[in-house]
């Protein structure tokens, strides 16, 4: 069972009397761009804090990269990479200063962090502001940089939280870009998105409505299921009940 | 008469100016129009949004709302105009009542004066009226922000980014609140970056770092594209991106949903009897490449092809 990265059954979080995640279960293998749906207050980001270590389950079993989240959280974190539009790089450092400081939270060492230093600013053709604040770059430049940084220790899980939410259509179509170019590598990329045409462009997605999976397919097959031609109207017939 | 004018309004921030937020905008809104300004964040909406609600200054040019001037007349206009920020502005440790209330009462009126106004709206609130703003929803936050800033039966509502964090179901409600709004005869100018949202408006400037772009009704801007364009699905959407950009004929290709819209180099003009010839060269070079499940269109622009086109472009 070692191509599904992350396998729950029946994962629930309740806090008091309210059932914020109620006995999800679902699988995503290796490679695979899932999206991960759902209206303010499904419980989409409950679910990913629990899958990221971040919060105790209630019940249920969460395995995340080989891990059980439920007694090794720590373990988790460090399998796993983490990006949200809210929060990602150190506005007051400068890029090369986030690299060190994420490889080294990452336990990177000094020239591991080099090296990776100059591959990560190569590839995203950054060179000539390496030592720029990060408070300085266009918003889709330090959306880019996020996500690499996120990746910087080789997980094999990817989390990422509304990473485009703003980002011009030009710069989100890049980040995309990249996206793929990490599926392509084996990573496998759990997102959330108000987009609805960026779900168009996950392998699978999971549609969550008041703490339970309502549906969960390929986009193609949920717009057959629910007779709808696009994925927003997916998502309204859902959302709507 | 023109409800808003503005007039090569500049703003920089930071030490000499260093970043500009707007470049020398124009434009006018008339009475009783919903005006839409698209952009992505950073382009500046924020900033115009503010300088028109009389919080922050230009650094040169002019703007009225109802011929009044956003920084001698501040005073007179600040009692016509409702403004909704982008983040979530009420307090909210008072109730959804106390907040409606409060916003009244600053506004010297009281909640029954305009109730009309509001009460499609407030009677979605009703139900949670002794509850903590803060602990409301997202949609709801939204429904109350608008209610407050509609309290006072403002002439212009300027309302920045009210979609934003805020899931797909309660942002359509959200827009039909607006239709009915303008039917009251308010003029409506409102920011968001999703493109989509620009159907919904009756006129649309797009802006991008801090300078118009193009400014038209939404069919005028997608009238304006220049290249014929070409929805195209595989049964591997990366791939056949990459391989589209490497086509000969192609000027860009982006995703666009389930197709990914490929743009060709030449112009519109005399097209129309190539464009089936087009798509069978397309499908013989997809299929040369291996790629199945291939579909080919002929692909309407919308208005997020415009915007991708003359950012690309610049």
């Amino acid at each position: 069972m070692e191509e599904h990265v992350i396998f729950t059954d029946k994962l629930t979080k309740t806090f008091g009397s309210f059932t914020a995640v109620d006995q999800i279960s679902f699988s995503v293998a290796a490679g695979e761009i899932f999206g991960f749906l759902g209206a303010n207050g499904a419980g989409k980001t409950t679910a990913l804090r629990m899958l990221s270590g971040l919060l105790k389950p209630t019940s249920g079993i969460a395995m995340v990269a080989g891990v059980d989240v439920m007694r090794h959280p720590e373990q988790v974190k460090r399998r796993i990479g983490y990006m949200s539009q809210k929060f990602s790089l150190y506005e007051d450092l400068t890029i090369r200063e986030n690299i060190r400081f994420y490889g080294g939270i990452y336990g990177l060492s000094v020239q591991t962090i080099r090296e990776k230093t100059k591959k990560l600013v190569d590839k995203l053709e950054l060179g000539a502001h390496v030592d720029a604040l990060v408070l300085r770059l266009p918003l889709g430049w330090r959306q880019k940089l996020a996500l690499s940084v996120a990746m910087l220790h080789e997980p094999r899980i990817v989390f990422l939280d509304e990473p485009t939410s703003g980002v011009d259509p030009l710069t989100r179509r890049q980040f995309w870009d990249l996206i793929y170019q990490a599926a392509a590598d084996g990573v496998t990329l759990m997102v959330t998105t108000h987009y609805m045409e960026e779900a168009e462009y996950c392998n699978r997605v999971s549609m969550m409505v008041d703490g339970k999976i309502e549906a969960l397919d390929t986009p193609g097959q949920l717009k057959k299921i629910y007779n709808a031609t696009s994925m927003d109207e997916v998502f309204r017939k859902l959302a709507r009940g | 008469m023109q409800a808003i004018v503005v007039e090569q309004i500049t703003k920089s921030y930071g030490a000499k100016g260093a970043v500009k937020a707007l470049d020398g905008i124009s434009l006018s809104v008339a009475k009783g129009e919903l005006f839409g300004i698209i952009g992505p964040d950073g382009a500046g909406k924020t900033s115009l949004l503010r300088i028109l609600a009389t919080l922050i200054l230009p650094d040169a040019g002019e703007a009225y709302l109802q011929d009044l001037h956003v920084v001698r007349d501040y005073k007179r206009l600040r009692s016509l105009l409702g403004y909704m920020p982008g983040r979530f502005s009420l307090y909210q440790d008072l109730s959804v009542q106390e907040n409606l209330s409060f916003f009244a009462a600053v506004f010297g009126t009281r909640i029954e004066d305009n109730y009309d106004l509001i009460k499609d709206i407030y009677v979605q609130l009703e139900p949670f009226k002794n509850r903590r703003a803060g602990a409301l929803s997202g949609g709801m936050k939204q429904k109350l922000a608008l209610c407050c800033a509609l309290i006072h039966k403002p002439e212009v509502l300027l309302l920045d980014e009210p979609g934003t964090g805020v899931d797909p179901v309660s942002r359509k409600e959200f827009w039909d609140m607006l239709q009915r709004l303008k039917s009251w005869g308010i003029t409506i100018l409102v920011s968001t970056p999703n493109m989509d949202e620009a159907e919904l408006c009756d006129r649309v400037a797009l802006l991008h770092n801090g300078r118009i772009l193009a400014m038209d009704t939404p069919a005028g801007i997608r009238g304006s594209y220049e290249r014929p364009l070409f929805a195209v699905r595989s049964d591997e959407m990366y791939r056949l991106i990459q391989d589209l950009r490497q086509w000969p004929g192609a000027y860009s290709c982006y995703a666009f949903g389930e197709y990914a819209h490929l743009a060709l180099q030449q112009s519109l003009q005399g097209f129309d009897t190539q464009a089936d010839s087009v798509m069978v060269e397309l499908q013989q070079y997809l299929e040369s490449r291996h790629h199945t499940g291939i579909e080919v269109l002929r692909a309407e622009p919308g208005v997020e092809d415009c915007f991708i086109a003359s950012t690309k472009d610049r």
